[in-house]
């Protein structure tokens, strides 16, 4: 059973990495039509994001293949119930990886600002469906007795789900400017230094609704805290990096703001995920229907030998990942290889 | 029309789309690594051209392949999610590894080859491109290790569960290496290789044929060549043999479909080129006696097994199958004989430069490449059915059940829209890098290669021109 827990920690751990690395890659997508207004300006974004988005983007397929692997129900109920959902996920994700490399493939001003169309509404398109399907796990799904569920794609639409897709939108947004502030120069850096702590008020009203709402319509997230005090250390923590942040972002510490933004998203994932506890999928139907780590897991056969995969792989991820962020480290400096 | 049958159209097709450049992929980084050998080696300048320039091109394949790849993940969830709950104890896994060990590889690395030109010396630059190579390699063999066990699956024991029955692992080392693992993912390589030196060789004819770029054209085309011939005899008599040896053994209807054999045959013909005629149970076409009982047990006498012995619910779309897998052999022979003619007429006073057909042929290998790669999934593929693991499981019994038929049709839809804008755009921006061609090295460099930091310790030591 103990193998279930860790890999419901190490789930939460890879969609938080997910969300933090491709997360301020998205970020600078949403910000992009808004900050940089000329073609040199944007291709300072693209490039600053350029060398890393790809390897960013890994972390969504990991999160899918644990997914399958550890808790095989899950991926197959959520996937295949989300129907729709998914396939507009795959839709925005195509076209913003090749709205990247296409764009600056020619010089026509109309070819570019397309692209550069495209890659931000993709980008914000990922934000707002991410953030409605979590939404809607943390609502509950109408899984029925035999592990499935049919939910129609407006039914997913519901207001609570609406306001973390928005939210979502502007976690990204505020963590895409800070590594901005860290990469630009010039106009460009002063423009996108004016967006950072108005997204930070935005987001701070928005995730302080997100969190009274989760506590009056859905009680169930409370139970956990309930019994266990000690663990409201997670929003506590989240809820300090948030104020430590904008203390760092009036001192223009932007690296050290980076880090504590990054800090706060798996903050508040971790939080959500104590109310989740045990469950993967919450059924709306009939509580025994809902799928847990437990009775939605692989065996512990396969749940060790996915460890030992991911004690073996990932400290070399973090190891040469870490190294291709220090060679690419400092402001972007366009070049003739660059997009 | 059902579920099942759109949900096979959408993964044939967006499985096939996906397969076009992971090729690339492997055999382009493969032939790149090359390269950079020779530039290190000769500190010749058009080699260090070449690197820029197919480097490009290289970025653009890897986005696409990475654009279609991520569908093919989710879409096991999305659409067989009966078969996920089935085998996701088992394939689930060998997914996830590929995440970890292989496509973290690819995607790290990338940035550095991609923008490494101007930013890491020529030995750096290659270890980022071998890099990103070999964690191409790797990710196919993770997954054509997942497609094994499907095909011959092994390691496993079938238990029921809340959720009906369920494949568990029972030794992780007979799930890696099942049966026809190995010959597949060489095979598989090979081909990739075969695709790499093929585009090499294309756009080098190309080029010789409109006289342009002609120092660099025929540089490449000389090195390209032997590649593409050694690899295409290796493939035919050895990798892809071996693959025909493999599927006898284990998937025997399977066999029987490839080679149209109806009844038991002993000394059995091998059709090299022919067709099938299901209503009549015959099979036309050129065969070599006895070459079919040779190959798949290395006994002239020994009996392949015909359709009529297997029950007719278990055949594969036979003329599918067996279609498929005659073009992909009859691309294979048609390689070893281009490669071998167009050796024979380099050494022969260079004669080729001069010989237009022959390089039109040698412009036409690309293509011809890609598809028998493409055939040669179709034979595995569609040979399989109607299992969607081996004599486990069915295709039909694999798909969501909470699916509708609209549901699947529009998702068709908008792939097949989208891919054919995708295909459409690849095209065209390919085609303008060739017909722009290699750039010279003053356009491309930014300062003296010798000062770019060229060991470990330069590059972590000096502050980055980022
Ligand atoms: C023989 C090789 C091979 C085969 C059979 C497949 N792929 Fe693939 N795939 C690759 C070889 C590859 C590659 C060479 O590794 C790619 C191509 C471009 C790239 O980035 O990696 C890739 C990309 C790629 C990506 C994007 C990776 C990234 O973002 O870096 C995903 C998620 C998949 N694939 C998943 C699949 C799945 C689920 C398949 C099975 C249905 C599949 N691929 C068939
Ligand atoms: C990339 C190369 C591949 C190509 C071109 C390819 C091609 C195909 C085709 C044509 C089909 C349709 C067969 C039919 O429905 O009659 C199919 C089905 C399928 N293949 Fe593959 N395949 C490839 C690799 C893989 C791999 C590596 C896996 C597993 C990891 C896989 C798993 C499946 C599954 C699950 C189906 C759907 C069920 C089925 O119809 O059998 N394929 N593929
Ligand atoms: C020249 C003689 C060749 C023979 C005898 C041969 C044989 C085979 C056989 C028997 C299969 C089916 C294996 C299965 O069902 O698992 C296969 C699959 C395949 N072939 Fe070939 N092949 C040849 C050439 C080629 C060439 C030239 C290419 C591409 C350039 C190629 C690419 C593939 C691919 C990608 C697959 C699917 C992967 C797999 O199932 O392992 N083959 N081949």
């Amino acid at each position: 059973m103990w193998l279930n827990n860790v890999w419901y920690v190490l789930f939460v751990v890879i969609v938080a990495g997910y969300l933090i690395m491709d997360g301020f890659d998205l970020g600078v997508g949403i910000l992009h039509m808004l900050v940089a207004k000329n073609d040199t300006e944007r291709r300072v974004d693209l490039n600053s994001i350029g060398p890393v988005w790809d390897g960013n983007e890994v972390w969504l397929i990991l999160a899918g293949g644990v997914l399958f692997a550890a808790f095989p129900l899950v991926y197959a109920s959520l996937f295949s119930g989300f129907y729709g959902a998914m396939m507009l996920v795959l839709l925005v994700l195509i076209l913003r990886t090749v709205a990247i490399e296409f764009r600056s493939k020619r010089p026509s001003h109309r070819w570019r600002t397309a692209w550069d169309l495209v890659f931000s509404l993709s980008s914000l398109g990922i934000a707002v469906l991410l953030g409605v399907a979590f939404g809607n796990i943390m609502t509950g799904v109408p899984i029925n007795q035999q592990g499935y569920m049919s939910p129609d794609l407006l039914a997913l639409l519901s207001p609570y789900a609406l306001l973390i897709g928005v939210t979502t939108v502007f976690m990204l947004a505020l963590h895409g400017s800070i590594y901005l502030s860290m990469k630009t120069e010039g106009d460009l850096l002063d423009r996108v230094k004016r967006w950072v702590p108005r997204l930070l008020f935005i987001f701070f009203v928005l995730n302080t609704l997100v969190v009274a709402a989760s506590l009056l319509l859905h009680e169930q997230v409370a139970v956990n805290y309930q019994e266990n005090p000690w663990l409201v250390i997670f929003p506590a923590a989240a809820l300090a990096c948030v104020v430590a942040a904008w203390l760092m972002v009036r001192r223009e510490r932007y690296f050290t703001a980076f880090i504590l933004s990054a800090a706060m998203i798996a903050g508040l994932l971790f939080s959500a995920a104590i109310g989740l506890y045990p469950n993967l999928l919450m059924s709306t139907i009939d509580s025994a229907n809902s799928l847990t780590i437990f009775n939605a897991a692989s065996a512990p056969n396969t749940l060790t030998v996915m460890l030992i995969i991911a004690l073996i792989g990932m400290p070399f991820v973090l190891l040469y990942t870490g190294g291709v962020y220090y060679i690419f480290r400092g402001r972007v400096q366009l070049g003739p290889e660059s997009y | 029309m059902t579920p099942v049958w759109l949900s096979r159209l959408q993964f044939a097709f967006t499985v096939s789309f996906h397969y076009i450049y992971p090729p690339i992929s492997m055999g382009l980084g493969l032939m790149l690594v090359v390269i950079g050998i020779i530039y290190l080696r000769t500190k010749d300048p058009k080699w260090r051209r070449m690197s820029f320039f197919w480097i490009k091109i290289y970025g653009l394949v890897f986005a696409v392949g990475v654009a279609t790849g991520v569908v093919q993940e989710f879409e096991f969830g999305t659409n067989w999610a009966e078969y996920s709950r089935f085998v996701g104890n088992i394939f689930g896994s060998l997914l996830a590894a590929e995440g970890v060990f292989a496509f973290f590889l690819e995607g790290g690395f990338l940035g550095l080859m991609l923008f490494g030109g101007n930013r890491l010396g020529p030995r750096m630059w290659l270890a980022a491109t071998a890099i990103v190579a070999f964690g191409a390699h790797f990710s196919a063999l993770w997954i054509v290790m997942a497609n094994s066990w499907m095909q011959t699956p092994a390691g496993y024991e079938i238990l029921p569960t809340q959720w009906g029955m369920q494949a568990f692992m029972t030794s992780f080392s007979a799930i890696v290496f099942t049966p026809s693992f190995i010959p597949r993912i060489l095979h598989v390589w090979t081909s990739a290789w075969m695709v790499g030196a093929a585009l090499m060789l294309s756009v080098s004819a190309f080029y010789v044929l409109r006289k342009r770029h002609l120092d660099v054209a025929t540089a490449n085309f000389k090195l390209a060549m032997p590649f593409f011939v050694v690899f295409s005899i290796l493939q035919l008599f050895l990798f892809g043999a071996n693959q025909a040896e493999e599927v006898a053994n284990h998937q025997p209807v399977k066999l029987a479909a490839m080679e149209g054999v109806w009844e038991d045959t002993s000394c059995a013909p091998m059709t090299i080129v022919g067709i099938v005629d299901v209503a009549n149970q015959t099979t036309y076409g050129i065969k070599i006696p006895c070459l079919l009982s040779f190959l798949a047990f290395q006994d002239i006498h020994a009996t392949v097994q015909g359709l009529n012995s297997f029950p007719q619910e278990n055949w594969p779309p036979i003329r599918l199958t067996f279609h498929s897998y005659h073009l992909m052999i009859n691309f294979g022979m048609i390689f070893v004989a281009i490669g071998l003619l167009g050796t024979l007429l380099a050494f022969w006073k260079q004669k080729i430069w001069g010989l237009r057909p022959v390089l039109w042929l040698f412009v036409l290998t690309i293509f011809m490449a890609e598809a028998a790669t493409i055939f040669g999934w179709w034979t595995a593929e569609f040979g399989r059915q109607p299992w969607i693991v081996w004599e486990l499981m069915r295709t039909s019994e694999a798909v969501s059940p909470n699916l509708v038929a609209w549901q699947i049709a529009s998702s068709i839809g908008m792939f097949v829209i989208l891919y054919i804008i995708l295909f459409i755009l690849f095209i065209y921006l390919l085609n303008e890098k060739i017909q722009k061609g290699p750039e010279s090295l003053e356009d491309l460099e930014q300062s003296p290669v010798t000062s770019l930091p060229d060991t470990f310790r330069d590059v972590f030591r000096r502050r980055a021109r980022a």
